[in-house]
């Protein structure tokens, strides 16, 4: 059985669709107008299953992760459209009270600066027995063992001593490892983790990525992953959704979307990774930068860095075309009116991108 | 070697340091054009209300490499081994506690006055952060010109606003901006833009060896490689020898000829990077090749997994400073001299140094079986280092996760008590 088959077997057999986004809108007034940070997001994650958000800074992935766990501050943020069905519960439609049931105890994050998302002037014991207490019919000392125990499950040496210890006193994969402790203490459905690795060292990225990875499989916990490193993607988790510019463009099995990318923007992402094979040569890099928010492209938002653009329904923004089970593109190529386009799309190597700065 | 005729005189707008530069013709390429002589940068340790030091952090401790003419040498380390200080103190950012930088034979470190100031211009940085390194208030002519300014003299008219603001405007373009964008602030630019004002201010006073402190790092991939592609351009145009600083190995793969690799303010591998990549000898090296993940979902390869995290260098382990993380000492059952001797820096074969004891126990295939991205070719014959009397490791273990984790004490205990005075170096100037 090849990965792509065991990762259709996953969403297909493993259980029923955990959560489900549904061409999610979040946009944001700020003084000079509206910025639609997430305009048009969906996919869904199957019990147990594992999925990554992937994207450049600005992409809408952290706003995406923020919407479900209904942390976006409303006003100056709104809900625009769409809908997160969370074990078929509109996340959206939630009053206060009920979403705090669900955040931290259904939904738990792991965020990706662990010392400014730890509570600096509380011990490690109390910041985990806090979230318990809140979420648990525990009192203050089952509380404390109920954190013992994770700082034990998360590999955390000397976890007794740990608990009295303030954040400062931790270095960098400590904190990291405290901080999914925390989020592992409440026995979530699923986790959500944003860029947990970013800030680490390459050694001790290697060590927290085995642990979550570990930690996913002994929990049967579903994880949405948050990050722009498709290293990482590949080794973490089973499906993939490719943001670009708020929306999403490309979804589909690791082994798809990373072998035979099927929108221009994931295969340009991909050749622009300086790797062995391209030493000497030029790294064909994706022109131009991210467009501006306030003056996105009318159509599609790739197209004025994307090259193999041509004139395709000029004004109008592609939909997500459906390729198959979970494989989506948002790219004309899958028009079949364009089938002439995408017959050259498969079979050109991929064309030098002129390199232009501004 | 005189340094006044270099773009001497306002250049043409197209190659702006085409001008010849005296004796940097190609046949002067690998000879060493920076020589690096057991290097030390220490920190004091400050505490107490009398502020006494109360001990040193040895961020740079006692470091040998050359950076030859032409080539870019690639400084790979994680972050708090010091391989960002030893750039700076090489090009007098942080001062040294001993040691000698020879640039072509002149010693660095002991220049001052006119020296030191000709000294600047010929070795220039690209900082990292592209937003903290490029002061808010002032344009971009100012920005880049302030330098111009400092290093004008009769010969290059850079004295007058006229001359500066052309050379501003060509140096733009070099680096792929408009020429009119002269007036216009840091804020108006994204990162990748000001990652390239950064580089056209190193360039405009036409150096030879360039500190590219983690000049990518902050970018996201599709910038990152623009940037990539714009340094390899320059680098040719120019003739400039860089000391290419990233933590990123990928990165540093892709851009050097040669490569060091640092752990707490020693180097302990160097090689080209063709050699280093292939054939790791450091277990540390080894250990971080394996830690890469790979875009590749088909790689699927055991992964060595370090303990512990990275010891505080104001209090590093005795003998080999890895020893308290290193899986090969653990594989050979704990050789006493690991703990006891600070293995030299030797050379293992031609051009390919390594500081460690047990160097030959290390074969390729068992570096293969963790290192996806090596592309080895496994050898049908295994090279004997029974020859030289050392046990070989034919397997790598992986540690299971569980296993993994290890006190930091020493890191966590110096962070609480006292920090390290960090001199605070010009964030946002230029040397």
């Amino acid at each position: 059985m090849t990965a792509t088959e065991a990762a259709r077997e996953r969403r297909t057999g493993v259980g029923d669709v955990l959560l489900n986004v549904r061409d999610l809108r979040t946009h944001f007034e700020v003084m000079d107008g509206t910025v639609k940070a997430v305009d048009g997001v969906s996919f869904s994650l199957r019990q147990g299953g594992r999925l990554a958000l992937v994207g450049e800074s600005g992409c809408g992935k952290s706003v995406t992760a923020l919407s479900i766990m209904r942390l976006i501050e409303v006003p100056p943020g709104k809900f625009a459209g769409g809908e997160i069905l969370f074990e078929g519960r509109n996340l959206l439609k939630l009053n206060d009270r009920e979403i705090r049931k669900v955040r931290g105890g259904e939904i738990a994050m792991i965020f990706q600066e662990p010392m400014t998302s730890l509570n600096p002037v509380m011990t490690v014991g109390d910041q985990i027995s806090e979230a318990v207490l809140l979420h648990q019919p525990v009192n203050r000392k089952g509380a404390q063992e109920v954190a013992l125990q994770s700082l034990v499950d998360v590999g955390v040496p000397d976890p007794k001593r740990r608990l009295k210890q303030y954040p400062f006193e931790l270095s960098g994969g400590m904190r990291q490892r405290i901080m999914i402790a925390m989020a592992l203490s409440c026995n979530p459905k699923l986790i959500i983790a944003d860029e947990p690795t970013t800030a680490l060292d390459v050694t001790i990225q290697r060590q927290i990525l085995e642990l979550i990875k570990n930690v996913q499989e002994r929990t049967g916990t579903a994880l949405l992953l948050i990050t722009h490193d498709l290293g990482v993607v590949a080794e973490t988790v089973d499906e993939v959704a490719v943001m670009y510019a708020g929306r999403v463009v490309e979804t589909g099995t690791v082994e798809e979307v990373l072998l035979s990318p099927r929108h221009p923007y994931t295969r340009g992402l991909l050749e622009s990774i300086p790797s062995q094979g391209k030493k000497g040569q030029r790294l064909s890099a994706i022109k131009g930068v991210v467009p501006n928010p306030f003056r996105m492209p009318k159509g599609c938002k790739f197209e004025p860095r994307c090259p193999y653009a041509w004139q395709a329904g000029a004004d109008e923004e592609p939909p997500l075309f459906d390729l198959g089970p979970d494989r989506m593109s948002r790219c004309w190529l899958y028009d079949p009116r364009y089938a002439d386009h995408l017959a050259e799309y498969e079979g050109r190597a991929p064309k030098k991108s002129a390199e232009v700065a501004s | 070697m005189t340094d006044g005729a270099a773009a001497a005189g306002p250049a043409a707008p197209t190659a702006p340091a085409a001008g010849p530069r005296p004796g940097s013709a190609d046949e002067r390429n690998g000879e060493a054009l920076v020589e690096v002589r057991d290097l030390k940068t220490y920190y004091p340790i400050k505490a107490g209300i009398l502020r006494r030091t109360v001990g040193q952090v040895r961020a740079v401790d006692g470091v040998d490499f050359e950076v030859r003419r032409g080539e870019v040498f690639g400084l790979v380390g994680e972050s708090g081994c010091g391989k960002t200080t030893l750039g700076r103190t090489i090009v007098r950012l942080e001062k040294a506690t001993s040691g000698q930088v020879l640039l072509d034979g002149g010693d660095v470190l002991s220049f001052d006055g006119r020296d030191l100031k000709k000294m600047r211009r010929r070795m220039q940085v690209i900082f990292q952060d592209p937003v903290g390194s490029l002061n808010p208030r002032m344009p971009i002519s100012d920005i880049i010109g302030e330098g111009l300014l400092a290093q004008a003299d009769k010969q290059n008219g850079w004295g007058e606003r006229k001359v500066r603001d052309k050379r501003v405007s060509d140096y733009l373009e070099v680096v792929g901006l408009r020429r009119d964008y002269t007036r216009r602030y840091p804020h108006e630019f994204s990162g990748g833009q000001r990652q390239r004002i950064g580089i056209a201010r190193a360039l405009a006073l036409s150096p030879e060896f360039i500190f590219a402190d983690e000049p990518v790092s902050a970018l996201d991939v599709s910038i990152q490689s623009q940037i990539l592609n714009l340094l390899i351009d320059l680098r040719e145009q120019f003739d400039l020898t860089f000391l290419f600083v990233a933590h990123n190995l990928s990165v540093v793969q892709y851009i050097s000829d040669r490569v060091g690799v640092m752990y707490l303010g020693k180097l302990v591998e160097m090689a080209d990077v063709a050699e280093l990549y292939a054939h790791p000898r450091h277990p540390y090296t080894i250990a971080l090749l394996s830690a890469i993940p790979d875009p590749d979902p088909r790689v699927k390869s055991r992964r060595l997994v370090l303990t512990g995290d990275v010891p505080s260098p104001a209090n590093p382990p005795s003998g080999c400073r890895f020893h308290t993380r290193c899986w090969l000492r653990r594989q050979l059952n704990n050789p006493e001299n690991c703990e006891t001797e600070d293995p030299p820096f030797r050379e293992l074969a031609s051009g390919h140094r390594v500081a460690c004891h047990w160097a030959e126990s290390v074969v390729d295939a068992a570096v293969a079986d963790v290192v996806p991205t090596a592309d080895i070719e496994v050898p049908t014959e295994l090279p004997t280092p029974q020859d030289v009397g050392a046990p070989v490791v034919t397997e790598i273990e992986t540690p299971s996760v569980t296993d993994v984790v290890e006190p930091a004490e020493e890191a966590a205990g110096t962070a609480g008590e006292a920090r390290p005075e960090e001199p605070q170096g010009p964030t946002q100037g230029r040397v």
